[in-house]
């Protein structure tokens, strides 16, 4: 139809599906690995012994490394491999430049290699899905950057007018990822692989979530369905079941999405209206989602039967049906109400999970097994080899997701429960909590091996697939009629429906998306340059001064300790405001008590308790003897061992400079407590070196870390405390 | 807080213009050609080059 109005000459070309096969690899070569190590940290919380007190296999260095693989080699490479492929069918185009796609493919895996390198080394920016340093945040800039124009060059030279609602989705993806990314990564260099962002507290804490939420929306959504609509219509050779659907789904999506990150931060210290509009938003998410999953299954009608014998189709199927429970469930943990249970505790482990291994995962392994025989021009190995893998992956999801949700909801319900006679916390000691849910720790270890293995026998017969295909396979040569001169006036004349009109010109699409974004992004960021609203809250203390004191520059170090290791993927520091939870820690966290804090480290898990109040908790040497072994102070605790911090010097050579660069950020360190930031951190680390001496620890911790750690430790939430007067 | 007062009202009127601007183009000729793009997905090309593959569609 649209060929009809096509002016150009027929013109040839070929299609690259050397760079998609590419792709393929490297996806299940990651997958792999993303998966071996979830596995790593799930045994780890069973067993804190395979910690191995080796720095780079602790829980807190491994589990970023485990969610970065997942989401941007795994899924990241998966979405490449679907995109390159459908793209140029799509657009009946090959790739603007083979040369931008190799740079895209090699970029990107050398960003990911030495993104765990980094990682493990303790190299992180310590905010969540956003932890590699700032030179993989430039590299990452460039290499996508790259890929939208290979991307958009293609979209110029195609010889397809209509866009395929697919299309517009990946368009969706690269501009949005793009702001997002550049956004939340801003940050002050203080060395090579050391950064502080440019936002604290609150406001670091609003970006970031908005940038955490949105990777999910745009990295894990909606790119997974643009190949819903590609993979799915041709693996069922049925047409998508209501395009108009498509469309809907497409833009309520992009509207709706960008709104409702701030539901990661309920009955935190963001403000109130954020909180709620956030759940506003989040709540209306669930009518376009689900739309979209109706849409994908009922593609399938007339085929039913097929889904019994296609392994594919039942991926595919499950995938979008496991899209369908995590669009359901988003919502549902939106609701403040509910979200005060199942905040913190495993029950979200369990939603990310049904969405990562159900909906990625299986959407994944369905377009695989479709595309490897056609990239290979073979036939599939085994096909019941595939289904093997399907049944091996589901029973995993299914121990997986039902072992955490009643880990998350028996420990979310004893976190709360209070005696009524006395009055009390039922359970106050939190290690009662701890290991009540070990036990169910395995059963989702033991499911994420079931997964395992699916993706395992899936690799063999990938194997086997591409070992029996032709050796030689020269590309095909196709020929479509050019629609060069595109200019919009032809496009007008060609077609009076606006809709047609938009299709024609994915420049107007692409800047309608870019607006859409910065609409939700704005009515969220610009809070964040409000930055004295709360220093303006930091309350004045009788003698005058105000209450929040800027970290020493000891204690500052030992924050950057713990950024290092990755306490925050145990521990929040953001008591909320309810009886529970200020009985167990202490008075709610307040917004200004982060106002220094870069980058914020409120947290999303509590594996162990909150730390916001800790400071003055314990005596140093309590917090000596837990860090080298916390079950020689709390028997039965699960928390990894840190012996190196009690070896390892402490390095306060950058202090001058950390405290440098925080003071142009307008934390109020003057002149003189700047440069003399190395030799008063000696000193504070003397003092602490010595009181724990005192309390009976071996000699010479002044130039340990231990120390810095401690220091940071004591301190958290104590200015609060100190006599305020309003 | 204040910054609301500004922020809201813009954003809600450019959100506004989103939807009229959805609503406009789906109410435009969208009747007519909701169905072909679905299928025209399922055709595949076909080489000039040589025999059609047999059975694949690719
Ligand atoms: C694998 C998860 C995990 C990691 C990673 C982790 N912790 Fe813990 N932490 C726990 C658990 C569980 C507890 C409760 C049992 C206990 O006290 O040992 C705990 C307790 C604590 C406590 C005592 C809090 C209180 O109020 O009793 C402190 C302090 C602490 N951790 C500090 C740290 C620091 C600092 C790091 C990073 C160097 C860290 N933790 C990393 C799991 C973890």
């Amino acid at each position: 139809m649209t060929s009809e109005t096509a002016t150009g000459p027929v013109e040839t070309y070929r299609y690259d599906d050397a760079i998609a096969k590419k792709f393929l690899l490297a996806t299940v070569f990651w997958g792999l690995i993303a998966m071996l190590v979830g596995v790593t940290i799930a045994s780890q919380l069973g067993n804190w012994r395979l910690n191995f007190g080796i720095p780079w296999l602790t829980f807190g260095r491994l589990r970023p490394l485990h969610t970065n693989a997942a989401i941007f080699a795994f899924a990241g490479n998966a979405i490449f491999a679907g995109i390159y492929y459908s793209t140029q069918r799509l657009l009946k185009a090959r790739m603007f430049s083979d040369a931008l796609s190799a740079f895209h493919f090699w970029g990107w895996q050398a960003i990911i290699v030495i993104g765990a390198i980094t990682l493990c080394m303790g190299f992180t920016v310590g905010k969540e899905y956003a932890e590699l340093e700032w030179p993989l945040d430039i590299a990452i800039t460039v290499v996508w950057t790259a890929f939208a124009v290979n991307f958009f060059g293609t979209l110029i030279r195609r010889r397809e007018r209509h866009l395929y609602v697919a299309i517009w989705f990946y368009i969706a993806t690269i501009i949005t990822v793009a702001i997002l990314h550049v956004v939340n990564s801003v940050s002050i260099p203080v060395s090579l692989w050391k950064s502080y962002p440019v936002y604290a507290g609150v406001q670091d804490a609003l970006i970031q979530w908005w940038y955490g939420h949105n990777a999910v929306a745009f990295v894990l959504t909606t790119p997974f369905l643009g190949l819903m609509y590609y993979f799915l219509p041709k693996a069922a050779n049925r047409p998508v079941y209501s395009y108009r659907l498509s469309i809907i789904h497409f833009w309520s999506l992009v509207f709706i999405y960008i709104w409702a990150g701030p539901h990661h931060l309920l009955y935190t210290a963001l403000p109130e209206w954020a909180q709620t509009l956030g759940m506003i938003f989040s709540v209306m998410l669930l009518a376009p989602s689900w739309g979209g999953m109706i849409n994908g299954l009922l593609t399938l009608r007339g085929a039913w039967d097929r889904v019994r014998t296609d392994p594919i189709l039942k991926f595919l199927v499950a995938g979008v049906t496991f899209y369908g429970m995590a669009t359901f469930e988003g919502p549902l943990l939106s609701i403040k109400s509910v979200n005060l249970l199942g905040h913190y505790t495993d029950w979200i482990i369990s939603h990310v999970h049904g969405g990562a291994l159900g909906w990625n995962g299986f959407i994944t392994f369905g377009m695989i097994y479709w595309l490897a025989p056609r990239l290979w021009k073979t036939e599939l190995y085994s096909v019941r080899l595939a289904t093997a893998h399907f049944w091996a992956g589901f029973l995993g999801i299914v121990l997986y997701m039902s072992s955490m949700y009643v880990s998350g909801i028996t420990q979310g319900l004893m976190w709360r429960a209070i005696d009524p006679t006395t009055g009390r916390l039922a359970y106050p000691d939190f290690i009662e909590t701890v290991v009540r849910i070990v036990p169910l720790y395995w059963v989702r270890a033991t499911g994420g091996v079931l997964f395992l293995s699916g993706v395992t026998m899936m690799i063999v017969n990938l194997w086997l697939t591409i070992a029996r295909a032709p050796k030689e396979v020269k590309e095909e040569v196709y020929a479509a009629p050019s629609l060069r001169p595109l200019t919009p006036e032809a496009l007008i004349v060609a077609d009076r429906r606006p809709h047609r009109m938009l299709e024609g010109l994915p420049m107007v699409f692409t800047v309608l998306s870019a607006i859409a974004v910065l609409v939700g992004s704005l009515i969220e960021i610009v809070p964040s340059f409000l930055a004295h609203d709360y220093v303006e809250a930091n309350p004045i203390r009788a003698s005058g001064d105000r209450a929040i004191k800027p970290y020493t520059a000891l204690e500052l170090q030992g924050r950057d300790i713990y950024v290092r290791e990755g306490c925050y993927t145990c521990h929040s520091q953001m008591v909320r405001p309810t009886e529970a939870e200020t009985l167990r820690y202490g008075t709610y966290s307040r917004a200004e008590e982060s106002i220094y804090d870069r980058p914020f480290q409120w947290g999303s898990k509590r594996t162990g308790p909150d730390l916001a109040r800790v400071g003055g908790k314990y005596p140093d040497l309590w917090h000596f003897r837990h860090m080298l072994d916390p079950r020689a102070v709390v028997p039965g605790s699960i928390m990894p061992p840190y012996p190196w911090l009690v070896r390892d010097e402490l390095d306060l050579s950058l202090s001058e400079r950390k405290l440098r660069i925080m003071r142009t950020l307008g934390v109020p360190y003057s002149a003189e407590e700047v440069a003399a930031a190395e030799p008063s951190a000696r000193q504070q680390a003397r003092e602490v070196a010595a009181r724990l001496e005192v309390e009976g620890a071996p000699q010479g911790l002044q130039d340990k870390e231990i120390v810095a750690l401690i220091a940071y430790l004591q301190r958290l939430g104590r200015d609060l405390r100190q006599g305020v007067a309003r | 807080m204040s910054v609301i007062y500004l922020m809201l009202p813009f954003a809600l009127l450019l959100g506004l213009g989103f939807t009229v601007a959805f609503v406009w183009m789906t109410a435009h000729g969208q009747y007519d050609d909701l169905e072909t793009p679905a299928y025209r997905l399922l055709l595949n090309d076909e080489p000039v080059d040589g025999p059609a593959r047999k059975g694949r569609d690719a």
